[in-house]
């Protein structure tokens, strides 16, 4: 008997050991699939612009290593800098206000019984139906009529996305509909105002979907493409890395931009690839809990 | 206005809101009766009442609106409502080198609207005034006080906190959505084209002309395009969300796996496309694939194909292309959410299912899928509905190519609503049949949520899955 037992054991590992092996082989080729777009941009950003050709070519690993097309966002031809840091503004102040708005929104929605809140909740889900770009052109003539297109825009850019936020309450409400709401009762018996819970009650509790939501509204800008563009239009200074490079391959001559739009895209890569990354473990949370609520 | 009556209508029936609505009157009818002079004079002066009975801060505040809103109608709202009808008769004409402009259509139907609104609030502002009246009338003669100015401040922190919260973003929200919404789903019904445009033209009412040229299937019409974009548009949704779905799950299991090790490092890699800009990976991958990007030249120079590949430039590679990568773009996602759920999957379930005999397909058929399904349907659908209006995909991939003569309104062959409609917008500037797809997408999202919504388990039944 125990014999037996050992006998199948052993065959029971090996089978195991023979499907890890293919286990692994198909984790290599998705990690393969996976890594090579990013290999490759990274490897055509430091292919040399004088001595090869900075458009398409038939190989992957530059002949010569060089850091021209970096030296030329640099060297100040183009608005590199300033797209850049255009961006960097943009999504750091949106990823502020729009962190208060949905804190507001969501404790409200999710603590406080008042009169019109289903309706609010329903309107909001309605109004999330209508596509986004459907209000384009409103929304630019309104932005036009206070100052905020062309010359305006980053502000502009920055107030058109945290206007409408409140809309995006639903991970944040999900989270803190979990926090017993015993404690809330215990702080109100002691005196506390709903204020007083908020900030030091709430707030820290609610610590992790707060980072999330701040990590998900930081990283939207550094995408938008199309109302950026829109409201921007042909200023060139107010345009974002996004506008910018996406004209350096739809709108010139790509075949001498491309090996340049892959050295810029490295360079906006990096710290947003290095913020998530480090901030990955509420990013899951966020998106687990996002997923199960719905 | 279309959507808050639908919402409204969600709650009751038709008979229920016209009971609700005759309460109201009578209440207002009965105040003004029984109210006293104080109470009576805040029916024209709001806030009236409020003040003498020591109520400073309500009191200016419900004058105050009505002050601004008497301002706003006399120097902007009644001039621009008096043209809402016609939006404008007066054109601009040129005399000599001067241009002299007339009407300004596009102003008229915003600030127009503008208006309805503002009159609609003033209406809501001045019965919340009556029952703020009668109700502090009534606390007076029970004999108790009336809260002071400080109390209603510190209530704004305190069990009235939800106004101060939800201020601001109701408000953004207002300004930059649901006025732009009223204004679009008013374009639909106008002639606001390339032709029409404002400041120099004037654009009118046509009623549902757009309409009937979304549905007209004849030669100038856009039938036969919004047709096959529509279908493309439900296709792609549906494959884009299921793939993603069931490899991405599958990915998870295979990573969750008993005996794999650099569990971390694996995922890490995957999550790479999430944390990557899409606008830099897809734009990438989209110069890959191009007929002259890197693939094509790597398996020209093996000799592996003689003429390159077209994927951006044949419809139906193009369209099994996109769907390709976006599998690429789609799994990571998929697999951080199930990698959590599974996990919460009892173990005993597979134990006692071992010894029973079953083989792994009907382990996940009959615990792994039901469950996951189960759990995962609100987020099915919103990734459907997601899908539907996935932009960034579309555009950045193939700019919704290849372009086809047969379609109307400079339509490509992956175009989906979304996409078609940004065109309209920004190429065609075509705004008044922009505005119709935009009016349509609504209508196929809300259809499409409303229906799986109600047939979801999860929400049929809470606490089904025990």
């Amino acid at each position: 008997m125990a014999k037996n037992t050992e006998k199948k054991t052993v065959s029971m590992k090996r089978r195991q050991r023979v499907g890890n092996f293919f286990s692994y082989l198909l984790l290599i080729v998705l990690s393969i699939i996976w890594l090579f777009p990013f290999f490759g941009i990274v490897m055509q950003s430091f292919r040399s612009y004088q001595t090869e050709f900075g458009g398409m070519v038939n190989y992957v690993i530059p002949k010569q290593f060089s850091l021209d097309n970096y030296k030329f966002l640099f060297s100040g031809e183009t608005n590199f800098l300033k797209w850049y840091m255009n961006t960097l503004i943009i999504a750091a102040a949106v990823a502020v206000l729009q962190t208060i708005i949905i804190i507001c929104t969501s404790y409200a929605l999710s603590r406080m019984r008042f009169k019109g809140r289903n309706f609010l909740m329903r309107f909001w889900l309605i109004l999330g139906m209508f596509p986004g770009f459907l209000t384009m052109i409103c929304l630019y003539f309104l932005l036009k009529t206070i100052g905020l297109t062309q010359q305006g825009a980053i502000p502009g850019l920055i107030l058109v996305s945290v206007a409408s936020s409140g809309m995006g309450y639903y991970v944040c409400k999900g989270y803190m509909d979990t926090v017993p709401k015993a404690l809330d009762e215990a702080a109100r018996i002691d005196g506390a105002s709903r204020a007083r819970i908020l900030f030091t009650m709430m707030l820290p509790m609610a610590k992790p979907i707060i980072i999330y939501t701040a990590l998900v509204s930081f990283m939207a800008p550094w995408c938008d493409y199309i109302f950026a563009s829109y409201i921007a239009f042909g200023h060139d200074s107010s345009y974002n890395v996004a506008v910018a490079l996406y004209r350096w391959m739809k709108v010139n001559d790509y075949q001498g931009f491309f090996t340049r739009f892959c050295a810029g895209g490295v360079l906006v890569a990096i710290p947003v690839t290095a913020l998530f990354m480090s901030l990955q473990k509420y990013y899951v949370e966020g998106v687990t809990g996002g997923a199960v609520k719905g | 206005m279309a959507s808050g009556e639908s919402g409204k209508k969600k709650k009751g029936t038709i008979k229920n809101i016209i009971s609700v609505i005759g309460n109201e009157f009578r209440d207002i009818g009965t105040t003004l009766v029984r109210g006293d002079w104080k109470t009576k004079l805040s029916y024209l002066i709001l806030g009236f009442g409020q003040i003498m009975r020591g109520k400073f801060l309500k009191g200016i505040a419900f004058l105050a609106v009505e002050a601004a809103f008497i301002v706003y109608m006399i120097k902007v709202g009644a001039a621009y409502l008096a043209k809402f009808g016609t939006l404008g008769t007066v054109e601009t004409v040129k005399q000599g080198r001067k241009t002299v402009y007339g009407d300004n259509s596009f102003l008229i139907l915003l600030f127009g609207l503008l208006t309805i609104v503002f009159i609609a609030f003033f209406i809501l502002v001045w019965r919340m005034n009556i029952k703020d009246n009668a109700k502090d009338e009534a606390v007076l003669k029970a004999g108790k006080k009336l809260p002071t100015n400080g109390e209603d401040f510190k209530s704004l922190f305190d069990h009235n906190f939800d106004k101060t919260l939800l201020a601001l973003p109701v408000l953004g929200i207002f300004v930059f959505t649901v006025l732009p919404i009223l204004f679009m789903i008013c374009v639909a019904f106008t002639n606001y084209d390339k032709n029409h445009q404002s400041p120099t033209n004037l654009f009118t009412w046509v009623g549902f002309e757009n309409f009937k040229n979304l549905l007209s299937l004849g030669g100038s019409g856009f039938g036969t395009t919004f047709f096959s974009v529509l279908l493309w548009t439900l296709v792609w949704a549906l494959f884009a969300t299921f793939t993603t779905y069931f490899l991405g799950m599958a990915v998870a299991m295979l990573i969750n796996k008993k005996g794999i090790r650099l569990k971390k490092l694996w995922r890490t890699i995957l999550v790479l496309t999430i944390a990557v800009p899409q606008f830099v990976s897809l734009l990438y991958v989209s110069k890959l694939f191009a007929n002259d990007g890197l693939i094509n030249a790597l398996l020209l120079r093996w000799g592996w194909i003689d003429k390159a590949i077209p994927f951006w430039t044949n419809p139906g590679l193009a369209r099994v292309t996109i769907v390709v990568i976006n599998i690429w773009i789609g799994i990571p996602y998929m697999m951080l959410i199930a990698t959590g759920l599974l996990m919460n999957i009892p173990a005993d379930l597979y134990e006692s299912a071992r010894i029973d005999g079953a083989n792994g397909w009907q382990m996940f058929s009959h615990i792994t899928l039901p469950y996951m399904l189960f759990v995962t349907g609100p987020y099915l659908l919103t990734q459907f509905t997601g899908n539907l209006n996935n932009f960034n995909v579309i555009y950045l991939l193939s700019g919704g190519g290849p372009q086809s003569m047969e379609l109307a309104g400079n339509a490509g062959r992956t175009d989906l609503l979304i996409t078609w409609l940004y065109k309209l917008t920004v190429n065609d500037t075509n705004y008044r049949m922009a505005a119709v797809i935009g009016i349509m997408v609504f209508i196929v999202t809300a259809i499409i949520s409303l229906v799986v919504y109600n047939i979801l388990p999860s929400v049929k039944d809470e606490e089904g899955f025990q």
